[in-house]
């Protein structure tokens, strides 16, 4: 526009590009379902892969270690194994825990269902292990080879196997979600190019006689952009409702269901909220790209 | 006010419908358009408010070259021309006094500068009583009459209309000659692409005749010139 955009224009604008929406019946509803489809599934694609992300994050800032001792290994090698642990340059601290430890631990991060564990009590099958800590995380994965072959290590556990799984899986969803979102919103952006299409066809007179009484062609477009922004963003009033209810009651049951060191989920807040603001951008771009096409298209003002 | 120099236009088919047109036409002048049909008036008019572009030569309107005239910038060309439409082109579904005011909307007039200009305007066409009707509640010359109002209501320096009589019965067609009359009495330059031999012959004003694409007579108080 060449010069700002005065109030009651603004108004005018607006109440046509409503109207429109309403005109154009069957393709609106179209048009909007289209969005609608194409948000749930984006919003579904990016929940579980920024979770997975997360996870992944975490895990590889993790710099513990843990270290199972062989169970046949008496106090005095345990005591040696620690000894030489803590000599490695790249340890930061050296932490021991019993199998009694090492039990209990797991009964309480167990919470209900760990109370069966206690009939292990008496029968421990549980290592006694060492809680390591490298200075710093790129040394999490050849410190681990380093123990491993110290005596009386029975295995080292950490976080860079799971990441590793992890990623390789994070790299394949991707591909695939982002080939399938890719598709959705073009077919949205077509569906809603046809609608405004309609309208433009319908307003064919109308846009002809601004065009001789002096419209500039901002003026003639911005009711369509309008169009396209509104049927993106209703598309994407369900998706964020089903985000944001399906994202609390995923926090509020599974969270407690599952419970792997590494399995944590992203707070509802900001996380929800944020996701949801994300849908409503992509609606409302897929809508004017949408306009915007068809603008270009059939109306050559 | 406008000025042409050697304009000739050729369609993309090959048509060839003006060739070295040479006119200049000032500020409050009334000037008919004649000739045949097919002889090229309305490729003249298109020319004036940029809906065609010259093939050759300079065009000058409101002192405007339109040859160089930015694609962004025709709006503001066109509001210093009102054009009237054989066909009226009015909406069907928006009443007279909004098919007037649509016209002031888009060029974003304030609603109450609005309202007044259109009263004047109905009122200067003698229809003020149909304000509020739908165009195909009126007579074919009461709608020709909607859109002079409309071609005017911006006070554009210029009016240009292509054959506005062409359907309307003798009457009607003296009525708008007299709309007419009053806005150019009032300053505006009108020009009028006719074959109303009784118009031209009655209500003498410049003659431009065309034919085959050429200016071939153009004569200040002329006669049509031409049989009916
Ligand atoms: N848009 C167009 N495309 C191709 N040829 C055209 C177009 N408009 C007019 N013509 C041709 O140009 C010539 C002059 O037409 P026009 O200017 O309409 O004459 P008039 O208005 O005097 O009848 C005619 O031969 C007509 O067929
Ligand atoms: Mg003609």
């Amino acid at each position: 526009m060449n010069t700002a955009m005065k109030a009651r224009t603004v108004k005018r604008h607006l109440r046509q590009g409503v109207k429109n929406i309403f005109r154009n019946g069957w393709m609106t509803v179209a048009s909007i379902g289209a969005v609608t489809v194409t948000l749930l599934l984006v919003a579904a694609f990016l929940a579980v892969i920024l979770n997975l992300s997360h996870m992944a994050d975490k895990v590889e800032n993790d710099v513990e270690l843990k270290v199972l001792i062989d169970v046949t290994a008496n106090a005095d090698q345990i005591q040696e194994l620690g000894n030489e642990i803590e000599k490695l340059d790249k340890v930061d601290s050296v932490v021991f825990s019993s199998k009694e430890d090492e039990l209990n631990q797991l009964i309480k991060s167990m919470g209900e269902e760990g109370k069966s564990w206690k009939l292990f009590k008496q029968d421990n099958p549980l290592n006694p292990a060492y809680t390591v800590k490298a200075k710093n995380p790129q040394d999490t994965e050849p410190l681990a080879k380093q123990i491993e072959d110290l005596p009386h290590v029975h295995q080292v556990n950490y976080g860079k196997d799971v990441v590793n799984k992890l990623f390789d899986f994070l790299k394949y969803a991707r591909v695939v979600g982002l080939i399938l979102i890719v598709g959705l919103v073009f077919t949205a952006i077509f569906l809603i190019s046809n609608t405004i299409k309609l309208t433009i066809m319908a307003r064919s007179r109308e846009i002809g006689i601004m065009k001789l009484v002096g419209a500039t062609n901002g003026f003639i477009r911005w009711p369509f952009f309008i169009e396209g922004f509104l049927l993106g963003v209703l598309g994407s009033a369900i998706p964020i409702a089903v985000l944001m209810t399906g994202y609390h009651y995923l926090l509020k049951y599974v969270i407690q269901k599952v419970n792997l060191p590494f399995f944590e989920l992203l707070p509802f807040n900001p996380f929800a909220w944020e996701l949801s603001l994300l849908v409503l951008a992509i609606g409302a771009v897929i809508g004017v790209w949408g306009s915007v096409m068809s603008v270009r298209k059939f109306l050559k003002v | 006010m406008i000025t042409m120099k050697d304009i000739s236009k050729t369609y993309s088919n090959g048509v060839t419908a003006l060739s070295g047109i040479n006119v200049n036409i000032d500020q409050g002048e009334f000037v008919y358009i004649v000739g045949p049909s097919g002889a090229g008036k309305s490729s003249f008019i298109r020319l004036i408010y940029r809906e065609v572009k010259p093939t050759s030569g300079q065009i000058v309107v409101a002192n405007k070259d339109l040859s160089k005239l930015k694609e962004r910038k025709v709006p503001y060309l066109r509001r210093d021309i009102g054009v009237v439409f054989q066909d009226f082109k009015l909406l069907p579904k928006l009443t007279i006094y909004e098919n007037i005011a649509f016209a002031m909307e888009v060029i974003e007039q304030s609603p109450r500068i609005i309202r007044k200009r259109v009263m004047e305007v109905l009122e200067l066409v003698d229809l003020k009583n149909k304000a509020r009707s739908l165009p195909h509640e009126l007579s074919g010359g009461e709608q020709q009459r909607v859109s002079i109002a409309r071609a005017i209501v911006n006070h554009p320096k210029i009016v240009i209309a292509d054959e506005p009589t062409g359907n309307l019965d003798p009457d009607t067609s003296w009525e708008i000659m007299r709309v007419f009359e009053e806005i150019n009495s009032r300053g505006t330059t009108l020009i009028m692409a006719t074959h109303s031999k009784e118009i031209v012959n009655t209500i003498k004003h410049r003659v431009i005749a065309i034919e085959s694409g050429r200016i071939v007579r153009d004569e200040y108080r002329g006669e049509y010139g031409y049989e009916g």
